[in-house]
């Protein structure tokens, strides 16, 4: 992971969804008109927050298997950015919401669950913080954090259909086939997911070695 | 193994039996709850709202029930874990304290129910169904609340961090179960309900089955 290209490759993506997402031609649809550039920021965050979640989900399941501490650390840092990226998918999304549905938040199902999502992390944040052995912290907050995730699924893609929700992209997949997705959003929509997602994995990277850093220090005192 | 499961069933209810303060405590808890909510509302029967009458009738079954069920791994001391540990695998001692948690979780419920519909009015007309989500939904919560009471029986300030970590985790299954029983409030059309509990059922399962899973590493120590 210390390799360098996948950085680049990062920056330059995410650099590329700055210009072209803001810039390319949009399609013109009733409603939502500009807005439909939130796409390229918005969706993102919920795309690479469930994939951090996911990783997370599984390197607690690896820290159980093995009891090495180094997996433990991956799975907390992977929530950190996870909660990070949440809270910008929600505010991005509230100021969407604004603008096409005239209110930060609207009762919509999507919405309602992704903050439920948040709580759900932030407790856990909360249970690591109230135990002091660490290998009882690691041990407890790895069955926490694959519980959660267990609920976390039907939470964003199972209940969100049942109901009725303005937001784009009901009736069908959550996110795709939004609005007839067409090629000009798709062609930076995608390397917008990739080019979040690796900035996502950077960003935990760096937490992770400082982590790694501050108990080799915290050894030698 | 099934003879372990029922002793351990067995255990829990004499427990319960000869130590009446418990389960009266719940019940004074539940009457006193739906008495204030009379009381605040300021009603006559019958007259409140059946969107309301839901909503208030499923937070008070939520709040007792972690009262009522929290306490199943709380009382445990450090020695008497480490005798059960000794005695039988952790499934056994997760099933036999499921069993006990699910049935007081609808015991809970029932009593409630009927105390809540005496004093605020009873708008049920599909009573099949509804019996059937309070049934469900009390599989879930005892299965939540179960694990969640093992995972915070190991960590440090117990009873704040009980509500917190299980509201989040409970809320995919209360939300369920609120839509359920306004159906069957409302006497719509079976084969509308049918997905709905199927839902119900299956989020069941998966936190049951997650239970099991993570139980003996918790356990483990």
């Amino acid at each position: 992971m210390r390799k360098t290209w996948w950085k680049i490759i990062g920056v330059a993506l995410v650099f590329y969804t700055l210009i072209a997402g803001l810039l390319i031609d949009a399609p013109r649809l009733a409603i939502l008109n500009e807005t439909i550039r939130a796409m390229h920021f918005h969706v993102p965050m919920w795309f690479g927050m469930v994939i951090m979640l996911t990783a997370s989900a599984v390197f607690s399941i690896r820290y159980l298997r093995t009891g090495n501490l180094k997996y433990d650390t991956y799975a907390i840092e992977l929530v950190n950015t996870s909660i990070l990226f949440g809270i910008l998918g929600l505010a991005t999304g509230m100021i969407w919401a604004n603008y096409t549905w005239g209110a930060p938040w609207s009762g919509d199902p999507k919405q309602n669950a992704s903050a439920i999502g948040m709580l759900i992390y932030f407790a856990y944040i909360l249970l690591r913080n109230s135990i002091t052995d660490p290998q009882q912290k690691a041990k407890i907050g790895a069955v926490y954090n694959i519980f959660a995730y267990a609920t976390l699924i039907p939470l964003l893609f199972i209940l969100p259909r049942l109901t009725d929700s303005l937001h784009p992209g009901n009736g069908g997949n959550p996110g795709f086939n939004a609005y007839e997705l067409d090629g000009r959003l798709r062609m930076v929509f995608y390397p917008a997911v990739i080019g979040w997602t690796l900035l996502g994995v950077w960003l935990t990277e760096l937490r992770i070695r400082l982590s790694f850093i501050k108990s080799k220090i915290d050894e030698e005192d | 193994m099934i003879k372990q499961v029922v002793s351990i069933f067995q255990k829990e209810v004499k427990l319960e039996w000869r130590n009446k303060t418990a389960f009266n405590g719940i019940l004074l808890y539940l009457v006193s709850t739906i008495f204030i909510c009379y009381l605040s509302f300021n009603l006559k029967t019958g007259q409140m709202e059946i969107t309301t009458w839901n909503a208030l009738f499923w937070i008070i079954i939520v709040f007792a029930n972690i009262n009522g069920v929290a306490k199943s791994f709380l009382q445990e001391g450090e020695g008497r874990m480490l005798y059960y540990y000794t005695l039988c695998k952790p499934q056994v001692i997760l099933s036999g304290k499921l069993i006990f948690n699910i049935l007081l979780s609808v015991l809970i419920a029932l009593i409630g129910f009927s105390v809540y519909a005496l004093i605020l009015g009873n708008p049920v007309s599909n009573y099949i169904y509804f019996l059937l989500t309070i049934l469900f939904a009390s599989i879930g919560f005892s299965g939540v609340l179960t694990l969640v009471s093992g995972i915070v029986s190991k960590a440090n300030n117990s009873t704040a961090l009980m509500a917190v970590l299980s509201f989040p985790i409970l809320l995919p299954i209360l939300l369920m179960s609120v839509r359920l029983s306004k159906n069957a409030i409302d006497g719509i059309n079976i084969s509308l309900m049918n997905d709905k509990l199927f839902t119900l059922i299956s989020v069941d399962a998966i936190v049951i089955t997650t239970a099991y899973i993570l139980f003996p590493f918790i356990w483990r120590n």
